[in-house]
């Protein structure tokens, strides 16, 4: 019991010590660096929390992905010839800032430890009617039923940022391809990579859809996956990204929002919109599941490859 | 069970060594080709002895398929990252002294 | 929470707290955005760890499974967030040639 406390307490620290190195680093690269490596342990962080889903979630998109954005930025920012203001921040700013935050801190830790012990929050009732949900996984019975409302609003905020990132587009190459293009040797480590990987990444990410209904796992950590296998093809030059303007490219963008909201208007058929009619609950699950997975993907890769910067 | 339990831990302290190894490879050597040298090598014979060590407390086959699978891909993108960050030095190290290098 | 001394959740939240104050810090003193986006991810994973693990029932048991829901949708927001943020930065940095906001810049029009 002690031995897991101060292990707990360790990995505490450690990712304070590189949560603050990544904020107040010296270098930007570094910084960014530092925030990945954050990411990672704020991921063994939930598994230490038995929130695996959560953890598998913070390594592929906290972690991941979020860390491609801000490289991708800092790479934008070099070649523009962009960079901060000369000098770091003043003497006073920094100390007026450390108050604040503190004080912030401060106020939060002693609400945490100001909470009565016992509570008992929603785990009672999520496992009351999860017999009823159609999945095993009390996770997946959140997002995809009993929350259901939630998760069909987060999907479509995720188009949404798509929409409001393609709409930075200058006129000359509206509906073009995203991104710069890619040149990597064919012959390369890089490309054998990206040749290797894929059928892998597939299987793994149909595997965590469907393990998601029993285990953790489920529609974001295998879009996700996708995501990134299409994002490592097309660094590796094997393919390029399509148009923004393809039709079969956003009929795999709505895909997913459009299947859930089909299902919810059966569920309103049945009495309750977005109620999840209980016979057929695990099929109608899954494939929603599937349907997003497909366009959490795509959505995912096209919100790191940014906005259309070539004629389609 | 207990001679399970030893194996683990004698065969995640040698990873742990490896890794240390490495580190401080990282942190001490001159310049840096053999820094990623020291990363890479140690650190792909130090997940080994873990992944191997983690895998005495599988009680199922499968788990150990996966635990392999993961190595594996670890290794393979841990070997294909140190090529790429290689070559992009290699690019970039001859006119450090000079302006930047753009390509 | 009290009695038993610090058990490990209540040292996750307490670290949760603790994060969103280095990224408050962060977010005030640097006048570099994309400095400010990282900062902002860094608020937005110390409360998810906060909200997490108060709601962890103990071992065995796991995390409370609608944080644990809520919190997922809250990392893919995020993102979205972060890749809109992203988006627009890059946009003034080609417009206006700086990553900041031009009323943090001191000498505006001298910038470049």
């Amino acid at each position: 019991m002690t031995a897991a406390l101060l292990f707990d307490a360790g990995l505490c620290l450690l990712v304070l010590v590189v949560a603050f190195s990544a904020v107040a680093g010296r270098g930007l690269f570094g910084a960014i660096a530092f925030f990945i490596i954050y990411g990672m342990l704020i991921a063994l962080a939930w598994l230490r929390l038995e929130g695996v889903d959560v953890a598998l979630a913070e390594a592929a998109i906290g972690a991941g992905l979020t860390g491609m954005l801000l490289i991708g930025a800092w790479s934008m920012l070099k070649q523009l010839g962009v960079s901060g203001l000369p000098g770091g921040p003043s003497v006073p700013l920094r100390i007026a800032a450390g108050a604040v935050s503190g004080l912030v801190a401060l106020a939060l830790a002693a609400t945490v430890l100001a909470l009565p012990d016992g509570r008992e929050g929603l785990s009672p009732a999520v496992a009351e009617s999860l017999g009823r949900s159609g999945v095993d996984n009390p996770v997946t019975a959140v997002l995809l039923n009993f929350r259901a409302y939630d998760t069909l609003l987060e999907s479509v905020v995720l188009l949404i940022a798509l929409i409001a990132v393609w709409s930075l587009t200058p006129r000359a190459v509206w509906g073009g391809v995203p991104g710069l293009a890619q040149h990597a040797r064919s012959d390369g480590v890089l490309s054998m990579f990206g040749r290797l990987l894929p059928p892998l990444g597939l299987v793994v990410a149909i595997y965590l859809v469907w393990a998601g209904s029993s285990q953790p796992g489920g529609a974001f950590q295998a879009g996700t996956v996708l995501a990134a296998v299409w994002l490592l093809v097309v660094m590796a030059g094997l393919y390029d990204e399509p148009p923004a303007s393809s039709r079969n490219l956003r009929l795999a963008l709505v895909a997913g929002p459009g299947v859930f909201l089909a299902v919810g208007a059966v569920g309103a058929a049945f009495g309750v919109f977005m109620g999840i009619p209980e016979g057929f609950a695990k099929p109608l699950i899954l494939s929603i599941e599937f349907a997003l997975t497909v366009s959490i993907a795509v959505t995912l890769a096209l919100l790191v490859a940014g906005r259309p910067r070539r004629p389609a | 069970m207990i001679a399970l339990d030893v194996m683990t831990v004698l065969l995640v302290c040698t990873g742990l060594v490896f890794f240390v190894a490495g580190t401080a490879g990282l942190l001490r050597f001159p310049d840096f080709h053999s820094r990623l040298h020291a990363l890479t090598k140690a650190d792909n014979l130090g997940l080994g002895f873990i992944a191997l060590g983690v895998a005495f407390q599988m009680t199922d086959a499968w788990s150990v398929a996966k635990l392999a699978l993961v190595w594996m891909l670890a290794g393979l993108a841990a070997a294909s990252v140190a090529q790429l960050v290689a070559r992009a030095a290699l690019d970039r190290l001859p006119d450090e002294s000079g302006g930047e290098h753009k390509g | 929470m009290s009695g038993a001394g610090l058990d490990s959740a209540t040292l996750f939240a307490l670290t949760g707290a603790i994060l969103i104050g280095i990224g408050v810090y962060g977010f005030i003193v640097h006048a570099h955005l994309l400095r400010r986006i990282l900062a902002f991810n860094v608020i937005g994973s110390g409360i998810f760890l906060m909200f997490g693990a108060l709601g962890f029932r103990g071992a065995g048991n796991g995390t409370d499974p609608v944080p644990q829901a809520l919190i997922i949708t809250g990392i893919v927001v995020a993102l979205s967030l972060t890749a809109l943020a992203v988006a627009l930065l890059v946009k003034l940095a080609e417009e206006e040639g700086g990553a900041t906001l031009p009323e943090e810049q001191p000498g505006r029009g001298e910038a470049e």
